[in-house]
């Protein structure tokens, strides 16, 4: 049996609101008729309207709703379609949850998660397609997770909401669909994951970009390149242990942030930290491969040039292990879907 | 509690407050309290009536000039004295200060900087309050500035719609720092009706008779006890000294020295000291025994912090995360 990431998220929601009854979630769309890209399916229908509800398009209110809940004995987990709109909530976030536990002396935590989904492709253009994870990771109080796998959507999701601060879940959009087998859901979780094995380079991934390196294993494999897969699966608190672990072995990294802008990124903050580290040689400078310091355009024939391709990454490859593979049979793929079946709208 | 000392209590709570932010006033200029100072000078009637009327169970939440609400809802002196002073015996540990007090045991959830930013937070208390099925109500205090901002209309939307046990003390003092009120909304429309207008019930009361004051707030909040709705109180009032710190700033001219001494000739401190002793319920003797009575617990409560330790850095690094 397959289970998918959204059908995870769902399994997780389910299990945590029957385990907690003081559990309360809401968001706008949260018992719409897609039930939420399908991850809220069922719950309001099971735990009533009290502790699932609909909002008003308030979300600076609703964060702040959603703290005040939690210093009330009602931990929440909040959810918004797509991350731009959570802009408007700025001062409830990095005021006030990120905060209260600190300025007030360690009086009161606020258990709140908070959902993001960051939009890919099929024209989500400049407003509906950032991925802000630099952004939240900068504010000392807040937590950071990105999953990738149904996995670790799965026990991300319940760690989070367990958890007594502030946990920004950023989950993107192209990850739904994405299936595994059903025995794998429950694992131990830590904040990283060794995914894949091998000794030519390190990959430093999260979220969506540890699907894209997957996706290309068995090319690469065949191709006689074989790599350690790092999916980090937690952006803040980050931990680099398995990463220096593995680039003494390597000695070439290439770091995916595949949903960021360059300027102080996931990746660069990575490579700041490694190359502060006196135990790590690399014996190629590393590679970082971001979306560029530009906006996200609407037009398929900007994307094109605009996200990162299988192509991309594979060039990047043969300039740092000095190889040749061919990657015309790529060009093919369609760049502003997540398979063939996305139509859209969002 | 009987009428009489009821009415004194109302008299005593007020001056406690005068007395407190007096105190911060007068030792501001030592330079030991630094952090921005909002001082609730002119502005103790409102607190003092509604503190009263609310229940040890019901919540308080409040914005940045919130020393009277934190006393008002029984806040321990010593405790903002250190708090202010930046000693790990202040309320928030000496990480808020002014801006950002607490007091669990009161139910008093906390006051913070940024405007309007605690009436969300309120609201939410609410929103608990009625999951848990309990009878109490939250207070949020703002200012006038506070209906300028947009979380105000959300936070104000989703607690009329839900039902929630919410009331809105919306402190007039006709400045936003040193901006008037005419220059920030239209001069026609009236606060109290905005909030009217979005479906809450609401009502303009003066703080002039502080004892007729609280009366119709403990009414106000006895019936949202039994009927939990949303409700909006505005109260105009004065701040006698500068937006922030310890100073009497009428010389930099930006409101009218004429108008503040108006508010200053029907002080509700006073109104209510004459008042007692008007209708014979102490006599003038007893008054001023009982005002020294409280300036000497407060000036105890100061000179307590002699005794404190400077609070290390490195103490406070953990508090960041739970």
């Amino acid at each position: 049996m397959k289970i998918n990431f959204s059908q995870a998220i769902n399994r997780a929601l389910h299990e945590e609101m029957t385990r907690n009854k003081n559990l309360v979630c809401f968001g706008l769309g949260i018992n719409d008729s897609l039930k939420f890209f399908g991850t809220t399916k069922g719950l309001s229908e099971k735990f009533g309207s009290d502790r699932v509800f609909e909002t008003p398009t308030s979300e600076n209110a609703m964060t702040g709703i959603g703290i005040g809940m939690s210093l009330n004995n009602n931990p929440c987990v909040m959810m918004h379609q797509r991350l731009d709109f959570f802009l408007l909530a700025m001062d409830q976030l990095v005021n006030s949850a990120a905060k209260w536990h600190y300025m007030f002396g360690g009086k009161k935590n606020v258990p709140i998660t908070i959902r993001l989904v960051v939009g890919k492709g099929w024209g989500q253009g400049p407003t509906h397609s950032q991925s802000l994870q630099s952004w939240f990771a900068h504010i000392p109080g807040l937590k950071v997770v990105m999953p990738a796998l149904p996995s670790d959507a799965y026990n991300l999701l319940k760690k989070s909401i367990r958890d007594p601060n502030p946990v920004i879940f950023i989950e993107h959009r192209w990850l739904h669909n994405v299936e595994q087998d059903e025995k794998k859901i429950k694992k131990k979780l830590k904040n990283f994951d060794l995914i894949s094995r091998g000794k030519d380079l390190t990959f430093v991934t999260y979220s969506l970009s540890t699907i894209e390196i997957l996706s290309l294993k068995k090319f690469l494999n065949k191709n006689n390149i074989f790599f350690d897969l790092i999916n980090l699966n937690t952006i803040k608190p980050l931990n680099l242990s398995l990463v220096e672990k593995s680039l003494k072995k390597t000695k070439k990294l290439m770091i995916l942030d595949s949903i960021s802008h360059p300027i102080c990124s996931i990746g660069s903050e990575i490579l700041s930290q490694l190359y502060r580290n006196k135990n790590i040689k690399l014996s190629k400078p590393p590679v970082l491969l971001t979306l560029p310091d530009v906006p996200t355009p609407t037009s398929v024939f900007y994307t094109k040039d605009f996200y990162i391709k299988k192509i991309d990454i594979i060039k990047e490859i043969n300039m740092l292990l000095g190889k040749n593979i061919k990657y015309d049979l790529f060009e093919k793929n369609l760049h502003d879907v997540p398979d063939s079946k996305f139509k859209g709208p969002f | 509690m009987n009428n009489k000392s009821f009415l004194i209590k109302i008299y005593e709570l007020q001056k406690k407050i005068r007395s407190v932010e007096e105190k911060i006033a007068k030792n501001y200029k030592d330079n030991k309290m630094r952090c921005p100072t909002h001082l609730s000078i002119g502005q103790e009637a409102v607190a003092a009536a509604t503190g009263l009327a609310l229940n040890n169970s019901d919540i308080a939440i409040s914005y940045h000039r919130s020393h009277a609400h934190f006393l008002s809802k029984g806040g321990d002196p010593k405790k903002l004295f250190a708090e202010l002073h930046g000693y790990e015996e202040g309320c928030s540990k000496g990480i808020g200060g002014s801006m950002h007090l607490i007091d669990l045991k009161n139910n008093f959830y906390g006051s913070t900087a940024i405007v309007s930013n605690s009436i969300p937070i309120g609201v939410g208390l609410a929103y608990s309050l009625k999951l848990a099925k309990k009878k109490s109500i939250v207070c949020i205090y703002i200012g006038d500035a506070a209906v300028e901002e947009g979380v105000f209309f959300e936070s104000i939307n989703f607690s009329i719609l839900k039902k929630l046990p919410v009331v809105f003390i919306c402190e007039n003092n006709f400045f936003s720092v040193y901006t008037h009120l005419k220059n920030r909304q239209p001069p026609q429309r009236k606060i109290y009706k905005l909030a009217k207008a979005m479906g809450a019930i609401s009502y303009k009361l003066k703080q002039d008779n502080p004892f007729k004051l609280f009366k119709k707030v403990k009414n106000i909040f006895d019936n949202v006890r039994k009927k939990p709705s949303t409700h909006f109180i505005e109260i105009e009032t004065c701040r006698y000294l500068e937006h922030c710190g310890p100073n009497d700033d009428s010389k930099l001219g930006y409101r009218s020295i004429k108008e503040l001494v108006k508010w200053k000739k029907k002080d509700p401190l006073v109104f209510s000291k004459n008042y007692l002793i008007k209708s014979k319920l102490i006599n003038k003797k007893k008054i001023e025994i009982l005002d020294k009575k409280i300036i000497n617990s407060i000036n105890k409560d100061f000179a307590y912090l002699k005794k404190l330790k400077k609070p290390q850095f490195k103490n406070i690094n953990k508090l960041v995360y739970k």
